[in-house]
């Protein structure tokens, strides 16, 4: 295929939906290129789940355009379907039925008909590990095989965009490995992603791209390694008395040069610290030169709420 | 790989896949033991209840049999019957991420309301065969020829294909199970006034009027004409009157208003 520029496998502009007065999404952009992985990332709540079922006709925007795998979600939902795959944050597959029976509805409906749609979902029953479990009903299933399944039913039709909702959410870490690993797999065959996620890390190790999103509007995008860089480390210290904490607090703050958060009940400083020299016996001696009483002292990866605060709304922290 | 399956909507496609559908509701059915002997028991209980326990107190016009007069009746109330499970299959489904993945499909939206209400028809014509050994076991006899006979079917399982369209249009407007199983015994109750039991003439006037344009009765009194168990009901409303075209043209009037709204329903819910 020839391709003069990036053909974009979905392109959202301006996109809003709202659930009575509660506005889910607030004129979200995206623009994920063909065969890439795109990861949302968000807290509960930010609007990622509506995102995802606009996107895939599930739910009519109210505003704006989408275009998903070259069609209009609004006026050729049929065509998008054609061409798209989506599996929920709640399994869709029917729990009833066995693995294979699910598979061979899901065939069926794709038209994939008679003897080869069997064999086609019996590979892939194998391809997912499920070829012991096949005539098991699904209610029967362990979480981790479940969402196997419901990936195998979305990879039936061999779509061109693939949309996972938090695939991970609630699975033990061995099957969330399996999961990102399928993930990946099916990158790498040229698949378009996009998915949805709690987690820093999953977006990290999936995603070419990863697009924050918070209060129903993308935020921040970027690569994993531009975002990592972009919300560096995070400092925390525990003082041995309330008084002190006043004193860590400007230490850190001359440290890091941005806000620092304050803890009066569990006796903590934090802040966030993009300066990649800044090392934990650095911080240690400082606090000490400055007659801190130290209890304890940690530089890490912050979490995905440290993160939001960093990136999306400096200005709004307080040193209280 | 090979290339892209790709979705071409052909004539009868959604046909197709209503047949795919009815295959699924089908196979859940084999892990509802249960359900099924309930679906193929409870005419036959209903059969021994009245025929038995209350038969002996009825008394027919013209001495007529009651239980040969009843079995037609309970011909139809297992394709009322459809309504219930129906609506509380569709309730139950309502509820769950499957339903997500089948909307985004490129399938026709009338897909799985087709599905099951064909899964419906298959369980009455089931359901059917213990009923009619029932029936003639008891003294009810077919009267009239095959073909007539054959027609009453027919017109049953038409009813049926009708019932389970209603109560899927029900338990997509509830939602939940809970709701749905109460409202189920409401359902019942729309047996109850109509010519199933007992002969309408025996009631008040404003209540023969209900039981007489209850649809139920209509395909009922088509039954009894086409099996040769008719009885005579001076002034009967026109349904009742001629009991095959207001069997027919019920069934069509009840599938053109709730075929499109189950559809509707379930096309929007979940957004």
């Amino acid at each position: 295929m020839l391709r003069a520029m990036t053909t974009y496998a979905v392109l959202s502009e301006g996109l809003e939906k709202h659930f009575g007065k509660v506005h889910a999404l607030r004129g979200l952009d995206l623009a994920v290129p063909e065969g890439t992985v795109c990861g949302l990332l968000g807290r509960n709540g930010a609007g990622k789940t509506t995102a995802v079922r606009v996107l895939t006709t599930l739910s009519p925007p109210d505003a704006g355009t989408a275009r998903v795998a070259g069609h209009d979600v609004r006026t050729e939902p049929h065509a998008v379907r054609a061409g798209i795959s989506v599996t929920g944050q709640h399994t869709g597959v029917d729990g009833d039925l066995t693995g294979r029976q699910n598979l061979r509805l899901f065939a069926r409906l794709h038209r994939l008909r008679g003897a080869s749609g069997r064999a086609r979902a019996d590979g892939m029953l194998e391809r997912f590990g499920l070829g012991e479990a096949a005539d098991r009903p699904t209610r029967t299933y362990s979480g981790g095989m479940r969402r196997r399944l419901d990936l195998a039913a979305c990879m039936l039709s061999r779509p061109r965009v693939l949309f996972l909702d938090e695939p991970t959410t609630g699975l033990d870490p061995v099957s969330r490995d399996g999961i990102w690993t399928a993930v990946r797999e099916l990158a790498d065959s040229g698949t378009t992603v996009l998915l949805t996620t709690q987690y820093l890390e999953e977006a990290d190790r999936l995603a070419h791209e990863v697009v924050l999103v918070d209060e129903g509007r993308a935020t921040v995008r970027g690569t994993p390694a531009q975002l990592k860089a972009e919300i560096g480390s995070y400092a925390e210290v525990v003082v041995e008395h309330e008084r002190a904490l006043t004193a860590a607090a400007d230490v850190l703050t001359a440290l890091t040069g941005s806000a620092v958060v304050v803890d009066a009940e569990r006796r903590t400083a934090g802040a966030v610290a993009t300066d990649p020299t800044l090392t934990l016996p650095l911080v240690v001696r400082e606090l000490d030169a400055a007659r801190v009483p130290l209890i304890d002292a940690t530089l890490r990866r912050p979490t995905l709420d440290e993160a939001f605060l960093r990136l999306t709304n400096p200005a709004e922290e307080t040193a209280a | 790989m090979t290339t892209p399956s790709v979705a071409v909507d052909r004539p009868g496609q959604w046909a197709y896949d209503g047949w795919a559908m009815m295959i699924r509701h089908l196979q859940r059915l084999r892990s509802a033991p249960s359900l099924i002997v309930l679906t193929l028991a409870a005419p036959i209980l209903m059969l021994l209840l009245f025929g038995y326990v209350f038969g002996g107190a009825m008394a027919l016009p013209d001495g007529a049999d009651y239980r040969a007069y009843l079995v037609p009746g309970l011909f139809v109330s297992i394709a009322a019957n459809g309504m219930m499970t129906g609506m509380i299959t569709a309730a139950y489904d309502a509820q769950r991420g499957v339903m997500d993945r089948f909307r985004s499909l490129p399938v026709s939206r009338s897909a799985v309301p087709l599905g099951q209400a064909l899964s419906e028809v298959f369980v009455a014509a089931v359901a059917m065969v213990p009923m009619v050994l029932a029936g003639l076991a008891v003294g009810w006899r077919i009267r009239g020829g095959a073909a007539s006979a054959l027609g009453a079917l027919g017109l049953v399982l038409l009813f049926r294909f009708a019932a389970g369209w209603i109560g899927q249009y029900l338990g997509l407007l509830l939602g939940n199970e809970e709701a749905a199983g109460q409202l189920s015994s409401l359902i019942f109750a729309l047996t109850l006034i109509s010519n199933t039991y007992v002969p309408p003439t025996s009631m008040p006037g404003w209540l023969r009027t209900v039981a007489e344009w209850n649809p139920i009765s209509a395909v009922v009194a088509a039954c009894r004409d086409l099996t040769g168990n008719a009885l005579p009901q001076p002034g009967a409303a026109w349904p009742v009157a001629h009991p095959v075209a207001g069997a027919l043209v019920w069934s069509l009037v009840l599938l053109a208003v709730f075929v499109p709204l189950a559809v509707r329903r379930f096309a929007r819910s979940g957004r």
